[in-house]
């Protein structure tokens, strides 16, 4: 045991920041369908809290054999609306109160999976479930929920894209923070460990421990100690980097698993920033050679740092999944706060890094008399970047009534702090109001 | 067997290494191997140690070592060793 290892996993860990951001446990709730939405948030409830009973002491004891800190401990479960086919969105409470309950009862952080995947059209239990989002998000409280409405495959649900503008300025008006817990994909992932976006896939196993990792701070150091050296020395040092990060996701994962008496699915290895400073994945690309992010120039070093960071991944784990990448939050990242106060970070130059991060548009404060249509144009604008590029774009965006552009507005926790951006002004409601289905891109004769 | 490795930062100053061992010993635990150094002032030492159990007794352990390192003003960590194993080798 050489001590110069111990030093650097002892330092990545207190000075870093190097943490497990997650242990998420998928449940499948496939097999509590019952008669009456009473019967199921029964079953539901029965289901959850048996499996995840121990969940919460068993992380906590990893922590300290470890001295790793695990962030949050969760749990995904089959999107509801495959769940409630059959209810109205006033029974949808039933179920939504059945996971906020079970949640509690266990001790996690959040529970994910009140989500609908809508991507080529609706059925009676995804509209029951987006019709009740409003009510469902003020009413409880753990509860995080996502809505899938475009694919690579399928391709754009416009109506859907529409329903979920509304939907968002209806969360709005009875609350400014609710809307922190949905986020509105293209491509959503099975098996994604992450909130808001975690829910547990139709093809999944009944019961898995999925893990992400996370670390900024380790590869913003590993960085500085390339200073000066040509970019390809940065991406080997990303990727040797992230391989030591994910290998602890993929041992913490895997014990986790074992101890609970279920399968092991993923490790996600996702830059994940957290308020924190030292933890910001703005630092990083600042790191690479940019005076600020969002100067000419973020999307390339962004571009390389996520493929890196897969690169790297990918072969300290037995298997990768989830979004895996790098994550680009406003809120939850000291540095993204700091270029949009200096207005250097726009909108629109954060749409252009979605193209190449590892989600898209997240925790993004705007004015709440920004129009549905407006809103849903850009759930629109992400979709299609996502569907047309094969990967996975998401809208998790924060109309606040009463805030005007350059406000903070306060999330609380690791969610962070935003400040409200500006939109443009202009009109999509023609667009967004002719609805329909945008057809999924053609897969050869690309350019 | 599992193992541990204790490590151990802080200023330099006389009953670090008593203080660590008697503990060790008070549980009944082997040390296998250790490596100390002083770098301008600062005593750094790691230990690699048996367990013979992890739960209660790690726990227990990991508990009075904590309160040692506050005694002690120094900052000392007790991990498994698969940790460290995990990050540098393939």
């Amino acid at each position: 045991m050489e001590t110069t290892q111990i030093t650097e996993t002892i330092n990545m860990v207190s000075e870093e920041h190097l943490d497990i951001r997650t242990v998420t446990m998928g449940i499948s709730l496939l097999d509590t369908i019952a008669g009456t939405p009473q019967e199921t948030a029964k079953n539901i409830y029965q289901k959850i809290t048996t499996y995840a009973k121990n969940l919460v002491k068993v992380t906590q004891q990893i922590e300290r054999e470890f001295g790793i800190p695990i962030t949050n401990k969760r749990i995904s479960v089959t999107p509801i609306a495959l769940i409630a086919g059959k209810a109205t969105p006033d029974e949808m409470l039933y179920y939504a109160h059945a996971l906020d309950d079970a949640a509690k009862a266990v001790g996690v952080d959040f529970i994910g999976g009140y989500s609908a995947l809508v991507q080529k059209g609706f059925a009676n239990g995804d509209l029951a479930l987006i019709k009740s989002l409003p009510r469902v998000l003020t009413e409880t409280d753990l509860v995080m929920s996502s809505v899938n409405i475009g694919s690579t495959k399928a391709g754009i649900n416009l109506d859907a894209i529409k329903l979920m503008g509304e939907t968002i300025k209806a969360i709005t008006d009875k609350s400014d923070t609710a809307n922190a817990k949905m986020v509105v994909f293209a491509n959503a992932v099975e098996d994604n460990p992450f909130m808001a976006g975690a829910f547990h896939g139709v093809s999944e196993a009944d019961v898995v421990i999925n893990v992400g990792v996370s670390g900024p701070g380790v590869v913003k150091r590993a960085i500085e100690k390339v200073k000066g050296e040509s970019i390809q020395v940065v991406a080997e040092t990303i990727k040797k980097t992230a391989f030591k990060i994910t290998r602890v996701g993929q041992m913490v994962g895997a014990l986790a698993a074992e101890r609970l008496g279920v399968e092991f699915g993923i490790v996600d290895l996702s830059l994940a920033p957290t308020p924190a400073r030292g933890d910001s994945v703005a630092e990083v690309l600042e790191e690479i050679g940019l005076e600020m992010v969002g100067t000419h120039g973020t999307t390339a070093a962004l571009m390389l740092l996520n493929d890196a960071v897969k690169k790297g991944g990918v072969m300290a784990s037995q298997r990768v999944g989830g979004l895996s990448g790098a994550f680009i939050p406003v809120s939850e990242d000291a540095g993204m706060i700091d270029a949009v106060k200096a207005g250097v970070l726009s909108l629109a130059k954060l749409e252009a890094m979605t193209a190449v991060c590892s989600v898209g548009l997240d925790m993004i404060a705007i004015p709440g008399e920004t129009d549905a249509t407006t809103i849903a144009a850009m759930i629109a604008d992400e979709a299609a970047i996502g569907v047309q590029n094969n990967k996975t774009t998401a809208v998790r965006i924060l109309p606040t009534n009463g805030a005007k552009v350059g406000d903070m507005i306060d999330y609380g926790g690791l969610l962070g702090t935003a400040p409200v951006m500006s939109v443009v002004e202009k009109s999509s409601a023609e667009f967004i109001n002719r609805g329909g289905h945008i057809p999924a891109p053609i897969h050869s004769f690309k350019n | 067997m599992a193992k541990a490795v204790v490590t151990v930062i802080g200023k330099d100053k006389p009953g670090i290494i008593a203080g660590v061992s008697k503990t060790l010993s008070d549980h009944n635990i082997n040390i296998l191997d250790v490596s100390q150094t002083i770098m301008s002032d600062i005593f750094t030492m790691s230990m690699l140690v048996s367990l013979a159990q992890l739960d209660e007794e790690f726990n227990k352990l990991q508990d009075d070592l904590n309160l040692l390192g506050k005694q002690l003003t120094v900052e000392i960590h007790t991990q498994r060793e698969e940790i460290f194993d995990a990050m540098s080798r393939v």
